[in-house]
């Protein structure tokens, strides 16, 4: 990979999927009453922008958006910020984020041009769960000393909404995809 | 719950009233003492250590003046996870190690949001602007991730508030509950915004270039071709360098 | 005074033909461009900056191909868009007025002091310390211009400027075009924004029309559009 380049197109684009992020925090969350855990919007935007920016993009707004809230900036849902929610036991789902983004935004530059609603779920199901929990997990085991079973069974009830997350993402960005067919070409 | 109020918090946080010590500390030490304390506590259980660190920290606070009220909204959410990591802990191996690890969390959170509420914004950018200078080589350009930063925060309340309309819209249609009606026209928005964003940017700063790959070029070149002579004369020699 | 010859141009979107071949000299201090929705006003406007290049044809600006120079055209072309959220792009007024400057390095205080020259100018000198997302629209447009103008082009390209905005504050950005020292290329729906314009520019289909004085120019649109 020579081309290096960031052209300007692609920082507007990764400057406003963080921000679109920040703006997910302000959906209240449901709560499905069965589960007793709440579903933010928050996480949804991760799937989305690896989905629709590709690898590289959704990965730095994905980052860029942690630089946010790492500088105290109250984005997370909830109104969280600061450095302070990095050195906590869930710390570790939010850099799995960054490397999700990246998985679902490969997978999804290669198949753009047939991208339909199943292939995007199972692409969002691997980056936006699979590899988010695989980092978050054993963080979280080493952050408290539990251990690594328990902890993901702890974690099994956020998989039914990150489930949704990933079917929803999924009808979006076909979507997406008839309205910006050339969102993964390079520029001309 | 009316989400306006956060969308202005949003906006990039200029200053922190604030003179003490902490204060003034550069915030690159901050940081650095921020990660060492991250390594070192998390070799240790002994609660004499962790039980210092955190005496330590609330000194810390003290000596900022900033209210320990402050950290609850980061710790609150943390207590429906706190609590059972206690209870596993206690029960399953012992009630010290329980107290140990509890203490090791709050204390590297105080911490870390300490150092965020002594260092503006601002400050914080500027450090890590500075501290990528040396990925230059791996092509990471801090110009333009100082031009990302401010893009980001510039754009927060922006898309926060094209979010909030796309919410007003969408529940006068009775849509307001369908996240995909919320979702779709706020993505839709927001990439038709980032073309004219980045035509903006284009008209307003010249456009695409590898800026300090060259070196200081001369503003406004913009005399016509008057003769072939001048005009072949290749561009004035920098100054120095 | 700019000119700007615009040879044959053809605009291709994929297969949509946006521009079918339009050829005119531009040359007058006040121009003024209308036409219905659609029929190809912004893509015309964007080529006068090089943001858009020519499928076909050529547009020259001051002896510059804008396929070949469009950096060193774009400082002499300043473009203000119709929605200036999307044109203020530093979060501090100050800030973004400054943005225009980045590639100039400039000494410091000589940034400083074109950067107050153009606040107080358009009025915004006390706004300086706000961040962006605060001011009314017709500020923000006020700040959109002042941006562009921070680099002192020689000529202006508006596209459509006082559209999202309430009356009073039309009327307001409507004196600051009129105004201005500058070259001045106005696309508008306004009509009466360009009355005591030197020329008007009539669209249809991606074509000039019309290409006359304002009031012959604008009585032919109307008559047009009924
Ligand atoms: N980037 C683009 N890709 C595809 N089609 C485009 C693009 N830009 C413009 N068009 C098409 O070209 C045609 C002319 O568009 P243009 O924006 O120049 O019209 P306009 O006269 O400015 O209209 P309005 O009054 O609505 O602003 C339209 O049909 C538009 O859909
Ligand atoms: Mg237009």
């Amino acid at each position: 990979m020579k081309h290096t380049v960031v052209r300007t197109k692609d920082i507007v684009l990764i400057a406003l999927f963080a921000a679109l992020m920040a703006a997910l925090a302000l959906f209240p969350p449901i709560t499905i009453p069965a589960l007793g855990v709440p579903i933010t919007a928050q996480s949804m935007g991760v799937m989305l922008s690896g989905a629709i920016l590709g690898a590289k993009r959704g990965g730095l707004s994905i980052l860029l958006f942690l630089l946010l809230v790492a500088i105290g900036l109250p984005l997370l849902s909830g109104g969280r910020g600061g450095l302070g929610v990095f050195f906590g036991p869930t710390a570790g789902f939010m850099f799995g984020w960054v490397l999700g983004a990246v998985l679902i935004g490969y997978l999804h530059e290669r198949a753009w041009a047939t991208i339909e609603p199943f292939k995007s779920f199972l692409y969002c199901f691997l980056g936006g769960i699979v590899v988010v929990y695989a980092i978050g997990i054993p963080w979280a085991s080493v952050n408290t000393g539990v251990s690594l079973v328990k902890v993901a069974v702890g974690s099994l009830a956020f998989i039914p909404g990150d489930m949704l997350k990933a079917g929803l993402t999924a009808l979006a960005v076909v979507a997406i995809r008839k309205a910006f067919p050339a969102m993964h070409q390079p520029a001309a | 719950m009316s989400p306006t109020p956060s969308s202005e918090s949003h906006a990039p946080a200029r200053t922190r009233p604030g003179r003490s010590p902490l204060h003034r500390m550069p915030a690159g030490i901050k940081l650095l003492v921020l990660a060492a304390a991250g390594t070192g506590l998390a070799f240790t259980t002994s609660l004499w250590v962790l039980g210092g660190a955190l005496a330590l920290t609330g000194a810390g606070y003290a000596i900022a003046r900033q209210p320990v009220r402050r950290l609850f909204g980061v710790i609150r959410p943390m207590i429906w996870l706190l609590v059972p990591i206690f209870l596993v802990q206690g029960f399953m191996e012992s009630w010290i190690l329980a107290v140990a690890i509890v203490t090791r969390i709050i204390t590297l959170v105080a911490l870390a949001q300490l150092v965020t509420l002594t260092t503006p914004s601002d400050t914080m950018i500027a450090v890590i602007t500075r501290a990528l200078t040396p990925f230059r080589v791996f092509g990471v350009h801090p110009g333009k991730v100082a031009l990302a930063i401010s893009l980001a925060l510039r754009f927060l309340p922006v898309i926060g508030g094209l979010a909030q309309e796309v919410r007003d819209a969408q529940r006068a249609r009775g849509l307001g509950h369908n996240p995909l009606a919320l979702a779709l026209p706020l993505l839709i928005r927001t990439l038709r915004m980032a073309g004219d964003v980045t035509d903006a940017i284009e008209a307003r700063s010249g456009g695409d270039d590898d800026e300090d790959a060259a070196p200081a070029r001369t503003p406004v070149p913009v005399t016509p071709r008057a003769g072939s002579a001048a005009a072949s004369s290749p561009a004035p020699a920098p100054r120095s360098s | 005074m700019t000119t700007i010859e615009v040879t044959d141009v053809v605009k291709r979107f994929e297969s949509f033909e946006a521009l079918k071949g339009v050829s005119v000299t531009l040359a007058e201090k006040r121009i003024g461009v209308v036409g219905s929705n659609g029929s190809g006003k912004s893509t015309f406007a964007r080529l006068l900056n090089g943001l858009v290049l020519p499928t076909r044809g050529s547009v020259v600006v001051d002896g510059l191909d804008t396929a070949k120079a469009g950096k060193a055209i774009r400082r002499r072309v300043g473009f203000v868009f119709q929605n200036p959220d999307n044109q203020i792009v530093f979060p501090v007024v100050e800030e973004d007025v400054a943005f225009g400057l980045k590639g100039l390095k400039l000494p410091r205080d000589e940034r400083e002091s074109l950067v107050d020259t153009v606040l107080s100018r358009y009025g915004l000198e006390h706004l300086r310390q706000q961040p962006a997302h605060t001011l009314s629209g017709g500020q923000k447009q006020l700040l959109a211009i002042a941006g562009a103008l921070i680099t002192n082009p020689a000529c202006v390209v508006f596209d459509e400027p006082t559209t999202l905005l309430d009356l009073r504050n039309a009327r307001m950005i409507a004196r600051t075009i009129r105004e201005m020292e500058q070259t001045v290329i106005v696309v508008t729906h306004d009509l009466a924004l360009l009355n005591e314009f030197d020329r008007v520019l009539v669209f249809d289909e991606g074509r000039i029309l019309v290409d006359d004085a304002p009031s012959a120019a604008l009585a032919r649109y109307v008559e047009r559009m009924q």
